[in-house]
């Protein structure tokens, strides 16, 4: 167990009553409440913490939020094992468990470090150029490239944790909880507007929790945050989510966070460990605050090279050090009030490297008052030390700072801090698809005009705007004018007041830091750390031509790791305008994609995993089929009996059963999935002429009749039978997986083209049961439990419905058929299916009623023809291909699919038919979707001229049968074709496909 | 003659820091006029161009650009490259274009990186077994690698995989094209488009056309945003925004632009050898060489000419993703985006002539285009360069919309329908 050696004897935020225990790559180590893993890394002296993506060079920590490049870590073991978190970003909690990753066999000694010493031959882009040798060997290299490449390892084990989503909405979100966002939040709050306030630490105060002694109104800023905080949390209207990421900007104002519940927890945390939110707000008030650029100098990436700003924040916020000894390399004022905080802290700052000609701004005054050394017009040349750093050479600037002359200094020290300045955080505002300016004064991208429709108004920082009272009174401003236009009229109070910052200086561009070697032939200067592209690539890929900002980032991959760019963009930017001699707005911007920080996929999925992922039907009798040993298949969301075997049966015993059981005396098959649409109004039956094939006029109330739908194109799009109840109301019944399509296909042409037809469509597939009774004995069963009605065929013919009872329970009988034997469909309000069903049952023992599954009815219907939509049509076939000539109502004037059905191609008489195919062999069961050939060659390629649609054992022709698609089919009646399939060649003839027909099985 | 780009140039090169690399491609003023002039500059606009040089010796050409060159969908794909299409027309045209990429690499010499890791299509229930069973014997009677996996099989190829029984849609089985897999976008556009400017292409980037020049019904030329160019045949490649080019042309396409959207997870080390796709419970994934998980899913219901798309399609597709890849639920999604694609009616192409006379077009790859690339730029500069369709082509002509002979692959473009 080692010291936390950097740990400063007092301040921060720290709670120095409770220690915290965790361990890096193996090795345990003491933090503290409130510490984030870098800072307690950073407290125990550990700077090497990771290696790059390609180089595998040795890597510290950068920064101190969201945006670090370096610093990424697996947390947890097992099936809890993240990848890729970003160490300033994980909260330390008792037990935390971290390693390393992208290093073998261990961070110390990682053989992958080879990459860098080679890394001459491997600039951005190498592998367009190489790896192209022997033709076939790119499989071979990419083994050991993809080996090398990638960064933590995954879990291969199942997520166990579970996640939430919820939504909200709001008049005023503020994202950001800095000074400015929660001016904002309160200003919007006291007037009484419905307030969310989102920010991704784990407490308020944003940039304030980083700063040494900044009052507010008089107080100790952090103090007027308390104060804050717990007025709104009195707010009843208000609600305060930290942890809480905004990650994408949507359209209409709604925005994706997400909230980490429990992650700073650990693993034995009760509930969801993250929610998403999906909050639509009337205005969005954006205070994400800024980040501060690096400057691009020679060797940056050595571990202890750091932000200036985050060396302050591990000062102030954690109480910790970075190193024992500082220089400090800048371009403009702020990395002075580092210097200032750091020598109030003790921790000794050596040197700041100013690479202004002569700066004399007030916190430079202050620094040099310290006793702080400030060597201006000059610049860090090396940095010493592979593995931390050891020394930094400093040299004087050329007058236009492209180069460096004079003598080198050495400087002896262990941490280098830099400031490029600082880059608004812009990227919810770039989400909205608005623009981004650039701002001559700050040399820095601020945002543009916002998009129609997107309201937000970015504030403080991210506005570009650094000064805190300045701040204040934006948030302040923001949130009122916000409450008061949407008529929220208490009092907003007024903006908290701070005092001004010295004044400060104007920074000195200086994308690349000169070194003495021209860049690229010495040191490195780093542009994108995590995917080392240095200054020298981006040289590349401009004298290669690759000049547009995204052909940049996609040859060079800078900006597309996992920080995506966060302190690269803005310098690799400007690199590429000065080579182009262009200004910098001229380069353009890269588009910001969502989201802001990486967003686990779970938290996308949320609960709807397993059984949940697709709701899953079930008829209102399922248990009983379950009960009675049913197999079940998955039908669209349906799950329907499949077949009942008994004990010992096969499928295929079980399927021949309950098919002969059908046709010799009765079976009954629960068909209650069936989509079933109530249709009703003056002009339903206009309606139904228009979206089916035939004719419904003169439908007369009392009957049923089939119909086709075919989409606009002429193809069958579903089928059904539709009843007429009354004058202006009918049944429809669909295919149980086209149901929900057929309603939302009726409700389109409804509501698009004919809205002013009077006609209502409702799902009713859940509020009827049906039970089809089939085979010869039907009528008998029926007569024992049916009321009110006369079964007689004179009485009550085929096609035709009638009200009655059925055991008792109200019920609607159909006598239409799928099988083409006796049959009766006898419908009942769902809560008394099982009565129903097991009345039928009883009454069906006598004749050895059978219940059947979709297989048996699959074959009954095959036996006598009759298709099934999705299986013997795959929209591309027509009514007429299907032997539907019939079906298609000549005299009307129009349905959907008419002028379709007069293209040439789709009127031609040699189409597709639907056919039988009886195989020479009886025994053999073809294959559904195997293919047909007029003629067999050795091998392929050979000519197909249709498949197998449908096939199956009939037990009733006793022989295989199968139906099937070929061109022409029904002038090749006859005719023996060739189905070659899994290495073998099976012979078939054409027919009929009426089965059961006298001698059809026979004559083949 | 360009560089060639080699080991040993590139060793060459190093010893130099890299100084003497020329630009991959120029940036050329506009001619006057030109031969052809290829509108669009993405992967199929600059393949056609490539082959009009290459095979038909025509080379004074402008590949027109309104923004940089394959930064439409061409640099916004999922990367899938295959050929397993149902229909004897598709399969055809798919295998020709599916056969170029496996030179690709070397006749451009430029490494596009196709890895033919396999590609797996998941079957789920009886019915989405007999359609897979169809389309892999109708594969395999037009001469193209194709093979039915066994759930055991399918384990042992993706053992993260959940094929469980009791899975929501248990994994019934799968079909396997060994040949199919990845390639890198970007490497594709930058390939065709250095080996066409060698050849003496110009690529006009940043330059838009706004207008037709078309006189008694032939065309003459264009109009853009750096002023008029002649030419004598022109091509439109722009697939999102065709219905826009066929309208300044004066005809009307069967065509719809909607939103189909992608993501990628941040990169880890390698865990998915194999691009697996799922219809039924509606994802593709597969692991880029750089180590991100690279997922697409189906299109945006509604036509929008944005890049952007609905936040619930992403949900569904990473509900999908972890459902099928339990283990996948703690990675995070590091990148999003959308592109435009233009569907057509029968999720099939149109390449060949258009109303005007000279005037070409090659669009409605819908969501699939990116493996067609080579082939399609192939088969559209045999059809620009002779006047008439590649025989590959002649099936895909914009006419079958009037005839009614459709190629309907809504079940092979890989999204559930």
């Amino acid at each position: 167990m080692s010291a936390q050696k950097n740990r400063l004897a007092t301040g921060g935020r720290i709670d120095r009553s409770r220690p915290v225990r965790f361990t890096f790559d193996g090795k345990a180590y003491y933090g503290y409440q409130g510490d984030s893993l870098a800072s307690a890394l950073l407290a125990n002296g550990v700077t090497l913490v990771g290696r790059s993506f390609k180089y595998h060079r040795p890597r510290g920590i950068v920064s101190a939020g969201a945006e670090e490049p370096n610093a990424l870590i697996e947390v947890g073991t097992g099936n809890r094992r993240e990848p890729n978190t970003r160490a300033p970003q994980i909260e330390l909690y008792d037990g935390l468990t971290t390693a390393s990753q992208n290093r073998w066999p261990s961070l110390d000694f990682d053989l992958g470090a080879v990459n860098s010493c080679l890394s001459r031959f491997f600039p951005s882009g190498f592998y367009y150029k190489t790896f192209k040798w022997p033709k076939d060997g790119w499989l071979f290299y990419e083994k050991f490239i993809r080996r090398m490449a990638g960064l933590g390892t995954g879990s291969t084990e199942a997520d166990p944790d579970r996640y939430d989503k919820v939504y909200g909405h709001c008049d005023v979100m503020v994202v950001g909880g800095g000074p400015a966002g929660i001016a904002a939040a309160l200003a919007a709050g006291r007037a009484g507007a419905r307030v969310v306030l989102v920010d991704e630490q784990s407490e308020l105060g944003g940039s304030l929790l980083s700063e040494r002694d900044r009052s507010i109104d008089g107080k100790p800023a952090m103090d007027w945050v308390a104060a804050a905080e717990a007025e709104l949390a009195a707010m009843p209207e208000v609600k305060v989510l930290t942890r809480t990421t905004a990650f994408a900007y949507l359209d209409a104002n709604m925005l994706s966070c997400v909230e980490r519940i429990t992650d700073h927890i650990g693993p034995n945390a009760s509930g969801p460990r993250q929610r998403l939110w999906r909050i639509r707000a009337r205005e969005v008030i954006l205070a994400t605050g800024s980040i501060e650029r690096p400057l691009v100098y020679s060797d940056n990436d050595r571990p202890g090279c750091m932000l200036a700003s985050a060396g302050r924040t591990y000062v102030n916020r954690y109480g910790t050090a970075p190193g024992q000894r500082v220089v400090i390399l800048t371009n403009n004022d702020t990395a002075y009030q580092t210097a200032l905080d750091f020598a109030a802290a003790g921790v000794s700052v050596a040197a700041v490297v100013d690479l202004r000609a002569n700066p004399q701004g007030a916190l430079v005054q202050a620094t040099r008052d310290k006793g702080i050394e400030v060597i201006a017009n000059s610049a860090i040349t090396h940095v010493k030390g592979a593995k931390q750093v050891k020394e930094v050479d400093v040299m004087s600037l050329s007058a236009d700072g492209k180069s460096v002359t004079g003598g080198v200094r050495h400087i002896y020290c262990d941490t280098v801090l830099s400031s490029g300045g600082w880059q608004p955080t812009v990227h919810l505002h770039s989400q909205t698809r608005a623009k981004v300016v650039w701002n001559e004064e700050l040399h820095a991208f601020v945002p543009g005009p916002v998009m129609p429709g997107q309201n937000n108004v970015s504030v403080g920082a991210a506005k570009g705007v650094f000064g805190l009272a300045d701040c204040l009174a934006e948030g302040h401003e923001a949130g009122a004018e916000a409450a008061r236009r949407f008529g929220f009229t208490n009092a907003a109070g007024s903006a908290a007041g701070a005092e001004a910052e010295p004044a400060a200086e104007p920074l000195r561009p200086m994308w690349i830091v000169p070194s003495d070697k021209p860049v690229g032939q010495g040191g490195k200067h780093f542009v994108d750390y995590q995917n080392d592209v240095t200054a020298a690539d981006v040289m590349l890929a401009h004298r290669e031509g690759y000049l547009s900002v995204e052909h940049l980032k996609r040859y060079t991959t800078m900006g597309m790791a996992t920080d995506q760019g966060k302190t690269s963009n803005v310098n690799a930017l400007a690199i590429m305008a000065g080579l182009r001699g262009m200004n910098i707005p001229e380069v353009g911007t890269t588009t910001f994609r969502p989201p802001y920080t990486p967003v686990t996929f779970g938290v996308f999925a949320g609960p709807d995993k397993g059984d949940f992922l697709d709701p899953i039907r079930k008829t209102p009798i399922h248990q009983w089929h379950a009960d009675h040993g049913a197999a079940f298949e998955c039908v669209g969301q349906w799950h329907r009996a499949w077949y009942y075997p008994k004990a010992g049966e096969s499928m295929h015993d079980a399927v021949n059963r309950e098919v002969k059981a059908t046709r010799d005396s009765v079976g009954i098959v629960d068909a209650s999935t069936l989509g079933k649409i109530d249709i009703q109004g003056p002009d339903a039956a206009w309606f139904l002429n228009m979206v089916y094939t035939n004719a419904w006029t003169k439908l007369e109330p009392g009957k049923c009749r089939y119909g086709f739908m075919c989409g606009e194109d002429g193809m069958v799009f579903d089928d059904g039978v539709t009843s007429r109840i009354a004058e202006n109301h009918f049944h429809m019944t669909t295919t149980t997986g086209g149901a929900a399509r057929v309603l939302s296909w009726l409700e389109e042409w409804h509501q698009c083209e004919w809205p002013d037809r009077k006609v209502y469509f409702t799902s009713v597939t859940e509020q009827w049961a049906v039970f089809a009774l089939n085979g010869p004995n039907s009528r008998k069963v029926l007569e024992k439990v049916v009321s009110g009605i006369d079964l007689s065929e004179e009485a009550f013919p085929f096609m035709s419905w009638r009200d009655c009872e059925v055991a008792g329970v109200k019920a609607r009988i159909f006598r239409i058929s799928f099988t083409g034997a006796l049959s009766f469909e006898v419908n009942v309000p769902p809560s008394y299916a099982l009565h129903v069903w097991r009345a039928l049952m009883s009454a069906g023992e006598e004749f050895n009623i059978t219940p059947y599954g979709t297989e048996a009815l699959h074959v009954l219907r095959a036996e006598k023809g009759f298709v099934i939509v999705g299986q013997e049509t795959d929209g591309t076939m027509t009514p007429q291909d299907l032997g539907f000539e019939w079906i298609i109502g000549k005299a009307k004037p129009d349905f959907i699919g008419r002028r379709s059905h007069l293209r040439s191609d789709t009127a031609r008489p040699d189409r597709k038919h639907l056919v039988g195919l009886l195989t020479e062999n009886p025994q053999e069961v073809l294959p559904e979707g195997a293919q047909i050939v007029e003629h067999v060659k050795d091998k392929p390629p050979m000519t197909m001229i249709g498949h197998v649609t449908s096939s199956y054992w009939s037990p009733n022709a006793n022989r295989s049968i199968a139906m099937a698609v070929i061109k022409n089919g029904r002038n090749r009646m006859g005719q023996t074709v060739y189905l070659p399939y899994d290495g073998k060649v099976v012979a078939a003839r054409i027919a009929k496909t009426d089965f059961l027909q006298d001698g059809a099985a026979a004559n083949a | 003659m360009k560089q060639n780009y080699s080991i040993f140039t590139l060793v060459r090169n190093a010893l130099n820091y890299h100084q003497d690399w020329q630009e991959a491609w120029r940036s050329p003023a506009p001619k006057p006029e030109y031969d052809v002039i290829v509108i669009g500059g993405g992967g199929h606009g600059l393949a056609t161009a490539y082959y009009l040089a290459k095979e038909h010796g025509i080379t004074n050409v402008a590949v027109l650009e309104k923004g940089w060159l394959g930064g439409g969908n061409t640099g916004r794909n999922t990367t899938i490259v295959r050929s397993n299409y149902l229909w004897d027309e598709s399969a055809h045209l798919y295998e020709h274009s599916l056969k170029l990429f496996e030179g690709l690499t070397q006749d451009l010499n430029y490494n596009v990186m196709f890895s033919q890791r396999g590609l797996m299509n998941l079957a789920h229930t009886q019915h989405d077994m007999q359609a897979l069973r169809r389309r892999v014997y109708a594969i395999q009677l037009n001469g193209i690698d194709s093979e039915i996996l066994t759930p055991e099989q399918i384990k042992e190829m993706v053992p993260i995989l959940d094929c469980s029984a009791t899975a929501r849609y248990p994994i019934m089985g799968a079909s396997l094209q060994r040949r199919g897999g990845v390639a890198r976008h970007d490497a594709v556009a930058w390939g065709f488009a250095r080996k066409a400017d060698e050849r003496g292409v110009d690529i006009l980037q940043n330059t838009e056309v706004t207008g037709f020049r078309i006189e008694n019904g032939v065309v003459k030329g264009v109009e853009t945003t750096r002023g008029p160019i002649g030419a004598k045949k022109v091509g439109i490649v722009v697939a999102g925004h065709s219905g826009v080019l066929a309208g300044m042309a004066g005809f009307r396409l069967p065509v719809e632009s909607h939103p189909l959207q992608a993501l990628v997870s941040e990169p880890i080390k390698p865990i998915l050898n194999t691009v697996v796709m799922s219809p039924q419970v509606h994802v593709y994934v597969s692991q880029s060489d750089k180590g991100e998980l690279v997922l697409g899913a189906g299109i945006d219901a509604y036509t929008s000419y944005a890049q952007v798309g609905s936040p619930f399609i992403i949900e569904n597709q990473l509900n999908a993703l972890t459902d099928l890849f339990p283990c996948f639920g703690r990675l995070r999604m590091l990148r999003q985006w959308g592109g435009i694609v233009d569907t057509c009616p029968d999720a099939s192409p149109i390449i060949g002539k258009t109303p005007v006379e000279n005037l070409f077009i090659n669009c409605g790859w819908g969501t699939g285009g990116f493996k067609a690339t080579p082939g399609s730029g192939n088969v559209f500069a045999h059809t620009i360069a002779r006047g008439e369709p590649h025989p590959l082509a002649v099936p895909f002509a914009l006419d079958r919309f009037t005839s009614g002979y459709l190629i309907d692959e809504h079940g092979a473009a890989g999204v559930a329908h």
